[in-house]
């Protein structure tokens, strides 16, 4: 499996402003109450950059999953400000967000959250669809893209009848084919084997890197910190190091 | 996301004709009974709408319904012929009776009596012989169902099929012979007793001795009368009942809805295919959406709107309440189509699609509440949740 040369989504390195896409300033998160409050983020302040990915990583339970959730703009911090390419969630309706989420956003879940009853080509057509792009022309797109991760001869096929690293493509082409600006990847390659989560980080970087966008990626797999360009780690719901040389954070 | 929306659902095959059946299931036992049970109405009221030529049907005030006879005295027929309006009035008698048959068994008989100058009031079609035949002497004419089923005749040669009562054939009611001169075609009764048709003056040697034997008077009105002031001017004039025909099947209606257990068992019948239904079809639809809520979550994380997952999850409820309604409400017209020629009273009319349609849409808008509800507070984060 090749990804094709012919770059789906150009930008040129040399030229990326490196700008901030996501600035995360004193957020705080706390779940439950009473007694029984816990709280998942303590005052976290964190800078995503275009053309950079950045990984979270740090033990289970340490916040995350939760920070990458406020990023995204999928769940509200209790305080503090999160503003994506200048905009501030705070300041918008449920609908903006949600609308704002469709534009700017890509995701990519631990267990791939492809629809079972959708074909791949129709699963990456999805965020298309959403944006109200007729169907063909959506299907036709997503096709594309996914030739662009290795997929070509596999339009037609059902999740189920894709193994888990080409399901993984799958979604990767359904998170970059409405040319988000940001994309978030939760445990990407958690449910992989290492050749295959090898080959999806791989992909990633590519499409992150070629893409004046930025990615976050959580994770706790130390065999994939060569990949980024910046790791965080976190902490008890706090950012204790950031860190631009992820070959020192691996050791 | 019309797509995605049929595409969720009809990829799930299992949960998908699960509910299409629980749906045609609830449709098809709600219009079947509701056919069944307006069948058994139309019944009751089976002899008003075969004599069709009388406006007005006069009767004692005490008559709650077509077959609750208090019979009037013969006057009672000179003194509505005086009422203003009247174009003519007849009188009619209508009995049960206990026929004689040719094995010396006996059997219950509705018998009819027609004013014997114009026999009006006979039956509303003749399969053989003509209504005129009556003037013959022990003339009576006989149901066709009566004739094939109830007064049919054992075959000389035993375990054959029966013979029907035919022309020439004779009876015996009351201790007076009665001959067969013409076989009719008539609304089923609610009784499904063989009906006999008669003279008036014959039927009432048939029935057994009393003062008052007049069971009706026929009324038409003159040209451009108002039937129901007419009803009303007879009512006044002669202290009797007096019902247009409309009335007289709705008077029929009420007493058997009112003093029958008829329309509860049917309610029940009815309740039962609906609580099914959305057990069922709610259940199942619910379920579906349960196993669904992580990829209906996925889709409000990629920017789908509530209004937008609203509009899938109503296009769902509204395709599977179409395509069950659809197979149902066909299921039940074919049952009607293979129950046409026997003794199970089934009527559909158009109303009863409504009803049905109803019903079943308040299955589907319950089952896609419970959805709605559920997708509507979905926190999107739950993407992230492993």
């Amino acid at each position: 499996m090749t990804i094709q040369k012919n770059n789906p989504f150009p930008c040129d390195e040399e030229t990326s402003t490196k700008a901030v896409a996501v600035h995360c300033k004193g957020i705080t998160k706390a779940y439950g109450s009473g007694s029984e409050t816990v709280n998942a983020l303590n005052g976290i302040n964190l800078e995503v950059r275009t053309g950079e990915l950045t990984m979270l990583v740090g033990p289970s339970g340490c916040g995350k999953t939760t920070l990458i959730s406020i990023m995204a703009g999928i769940l509200d911090q209790d305080e503090g400000d999160c503003v994506l390419f200048g905009k501030n969630f705070k300041s918008m309706s449920d609908l903006e967000k949600t609308r704002y989420r469709g534009e700017q956003v890509g995701f990519v879940f631990q267990s791939f959250n492809l629809i079972p009853t959708l074909t791949a080509a129709e699963n990456v057509a999805v965020p298309l669809l959403i944006r109200r792009i007729d169907r063909k022309t959506a299907v036709q797109k997503a096709g594309e893209t996914l030739k662009n991760v290795g997929l070509g001869d596999r339009l037609n096929a059902l999740p189920a009848q894709l193994s888990g690293g080409q399901q993984q493509r799958v979604a990767i082409a359904r998170s970059l084919v409405h040319e988000p600006r940001l994309i978030v990847c939760d445990e990407p390659t958690s449910a992989l084997d290492h050749e295959t989560g090898f080959r999806i980080m791989e992909l990633l970087q590519y499409a992150a890197l070629c893409a004046d966008r930025a990615l976050v990626i959580v994770t706790h797999d130390p065999r994939i910190f060569d990949f980024a360009d910046r790791i965080a780690k976190m902490d008890d719901g706090r950012i204790v190091d950031v860190s631009d040389s992820p070959q020192d954070m691996g050791k | 996301m019309r797509f995605v929306a049929i595409k969720m659902l009809v990829g799930d095959r299992a949960k998908y004709l699960g509910i299409v059946m629980g749906l045609a299931f609830a449709s098809f036992l709600i219009t079947e009974q509701l056919a069944i049970f307006t069948g058994l109405m139309t019944r009751t009221f089976g002899f008003i709408t075969d004599t069709a030529i009388a406006d007005i049907w006069v009767m004692d005030p005490k008559v709650q319904f077509v077959d609750d006879i208090k019979p009037m005295q013969d006057m009672q027929l000179y003194r509505t012929r005086g009422v203003d309006g009247v174009e003519w009035a007849v009188p009619l008698y209508k009995g049960l009776l206990k026929a004689k048959l040719e094995n010396g068994n006996y059997q219950t008989v509705i018998v009819i009596g027609l004013d014997d100058a114009t026999l009006i009031g006979s039956p509303p079609v003749m399969l053989k012989g003509q209504a005129a035949d009556l003037r013959r002497s022990e003339a009576v004419i006989v149901d066709t169902v009566g004739a094939a089923g109830k007064l049919s005749k054992p075959s000389p040669v035993p375990g054959q099929k029966r013979i029907p009562l035919a022309i020439g054939d004779t009876l015996e009611i009351n201790d007076n012979r009665a001959s067969v001169a013409g076989i009719c075609k008539v609304s089923r009764t609610f009784q499904s007793q063989p009906v006999i048709y008669t003279t008036y003056s014959r039927a009432t040697t048939f029935a057994p001795k009393e003062r008052k034997l007049l069971s009706f008077v026929l009324v038409k009105a003159k040209p451009g009368e108002d039937v129901k002031a007419l009803a009303s001017r007879i009512k006044a004039v002669t202290g009797l009942a007096a019902y247009t025909r409309d009335e007289f099947k709705e008077l029929t209606i009420r007493y058997y809805m009112k003093y029958t257990g008829i329309p509860i068992n049917f309610g029940m019948a009815v309740l039962l295919g609906f609580i099914v239904g959305t057990a069922i079809a709610g259940q199942t639809f619910y379920s579906f959406t349960l196993e669904n809520l992580r990829h209906f979550g996925t889709l409000k994380a990629m920017g789908t709107t509530n209004k937008t997952l609203l509009g899938m999850i109503v296009l769902q409820a509204l395709m599977v309440g179409s395509i069950g309604y659809g197979l149902g409400v066909g299921a039940a017209t074919a049952f009607g189509k293979l129950v046409k020629d026997t003794e199970l009273a089934f009527r559909l009319p158009w109303q009863l699609l409504v009803i049905t349609a109803v019903a079943i849409s308040l299955i589907c808008v319950f089952a896609a509440l419970l959805s709605i509800r559920k997708v509507m507070k979905l926190e999107p984060a739950i993407v992230f949740k492993t």
